[in-house]
């Protein structure tokens, strides 16, 4: 797999950049998010996730569905501080 | 922050989605649906072909139809349904309340002044998920490239919005939604230079297959995407024949004029809400990889949270439909125990649903739904 393709679109975050944060030690999503921002965009992983646990099993010889679905926090959806201190009331 | 009170928050107002709340709402309850969408019926209005199956279960009925009866049979029962609403969070609550919170009008207040975004918050007793699927995704040299989509995003733009995405299609996958997909596009005028797939074989119905093959597109097995051509959108699309052990043929690569690549792999349950209120999962490919454990009367192992449809494991619309009436058909008669008649049609309505999936190309579901329910029992027995 080459180096330079994107995973995640919305960090543009590359195949390198996970490869390294597995060699720094990442063993799952979170430490590789944590370490490249991969999946902390817009879309919050809806795509790259699954990506992302191929290139780990791929990496450190295992099967992709060893790695645990990532852990979710709201918000679910991007939402704007604004909003979030209710900018807007009805 | 203002609350609303309802009996039953429904997340997706696709058919599962719709199901549950219906026969919530026929049962004097007050069923609450929440949709990020800007119209009711999840995946079903961007299908413009007739379903199989018997008439029971809406065969020959086209998708979009389907999607409206739903709707209006909702709305006619007395469910409340919020459109351009968006679940952000949810917690539960002191005696057993769930707290669901909205974004509401978070599409349309974009470019409509008087709509504007505001957050709100859903009590209710139950929760039903039934937020449906998102596509798999497949990654190689050019799939950033604008003109490389998922099917659901080309029926989208082609059957809802009305515009045809490109002129030339390559599509990647042929499970039914591929070559569902390609024959819609046949239908619009487009041009569809191959349909690809990795696999051995054809993965959709050969029924499908066969109006594809007959319109002369060719459907071409043991076959990869390599990369997609192009500097700022797609020029074209390279493909190669794979051998005996998936690995490329460097002989065979040739280049296929086309300026849209859709990318129809499969669907995976999109779960997070479920994930978010603590529901335990299993990992099942035949359903589409992680799904929330659930009994089979669709309740997860978090006692007043159920999932319905593709986000208990990805199927069809009429099963969808079915899981989603029997999820609220249990909330009803824990609610109403000593109803005899919410009994005798939860009955029904799970005898229908394991017939649903007798068919040859369903054991492989059945079988893993089974164990689905096994694995419910072991989770919440620990």
């Amino acid at each position: 797999m080459d180096d330079d393709l994107i995973v995640c679109r919305c960090e543009e975050v590359t195949v390198g950049d996970v490869k390294r944060a597995i060699e720094q030690g990442a063993f799952d999503v979170s430490g590789v998010k944590r370490r490249t921002r991969a999946g902390m965009g817009q879309c919050q992983g809806r795509t790259c996730e699954t990506l992302i646990r191929g290139i780990l099993a791929s990496e450190l010889s295992k099967r992709p569905d060893e790695f645990r679905l990532d852990t979710v926090r709201p918000p679910l959806s991007p939402v704007t501080f604004k909003t979030l201190a209710g900018g807007y009331d009805e | 922050m203002r609350t609303y009170d309802a009996d039953v928050c429904i997340v997706g107002s696709g058919p599962a989605g719709l199901g549950a709340a219906i026969e919530l709402a026929k049962h004097g309850l007050h069923a609450l649906v929440v949709d990020s969408n800007l119209s009711a019926g999840g995946q079903l209005i961007k299908q413009t072909h007739k379903f199989f199956g018997p008439t029971a279960h809406r065969g020959g009925v086209r998708g979009m139809v389907i999607a409206d009866e739903l709707y209006a049979e909702a709305l006619d029962s007395g469910v409340e349904v919020w459109l351009d609403s968006e679940v952000y969070s949810v917690s539960s609550e002191m005696q057993e309340r769930m707290s669901i919170e909205v974004l509401r009008n978070a599409r349309r207040s974009n470019s409509c002044d008087t709509l504007p975004i505001f957050r709100c918050a859903i009590k209710a007793k139950y929760l039903v998920i039934a937020s449906g699927a998102s596509e798999k995704p497949l990654m190689f040299p050019g799939w950033t490239l604008p003109g490389v989509m998922g099917a659901g995003a080309v029926q989208t733009v082609m059957n809802v919005e009305r515009v045809l995405p490109g002129e030339r299609f390559l599509i990647v996958g042929s499970g039914n939604v591929g070559l569902i997909l390609a024959y819609q596009l046949l239908q619009a005028g487009a041009k569809i230079s191959c349909v690809i797939d990795s696999a051995p074989t054809i993965g959709g119905y050969a029924v499908h297959a066969g109006k594809v093959q007959r319109a002369g597109v060719p459907l071409i097995t043991r076959c990869t995407i390599v990369k997609a051509l192009g500097d700022n959108q797609v020029k074209g699309g390279q493909i190669a024949r794979l051998d005996e052990n998936c690995q490329i043929i460097e002989s065979s690569v040739e280049t296929v004029d086309v300026d849209t690549i859709c990318i129809a792999v499969g669907l995976k349950p999109y779960a997070r809400l479920a994930s978010l209120a603590g529901c335990k999962f299993g990992y099942f490919p035949q359903l589409g990889g992680w799904v929330p454990l659930h009994n089979d009367r669709m309740m997860t192992t978090v006692e007043n949270v159920y999932v319905a449809g593709d986000v208990a494991g990805v199927e069809e619309a009429a099963i969808a439909e079915d899981e989603g009436r029997l999820a609220g058909l249990d909330i009803v008669l824990k609610l109403r125990p000593d109803d005899v008649c919410v009994r005798s049609r939860i009955h029904e309505v799970q005898a229908r649903l394991w017939e649903s999936r007798r068919g040859p190309f369903s054991s492989d579901k059945h079988q893993a739904k089974k164990e689905i329910i096994g694995h419910w029992h072991g989770n919440v027995a620990t």
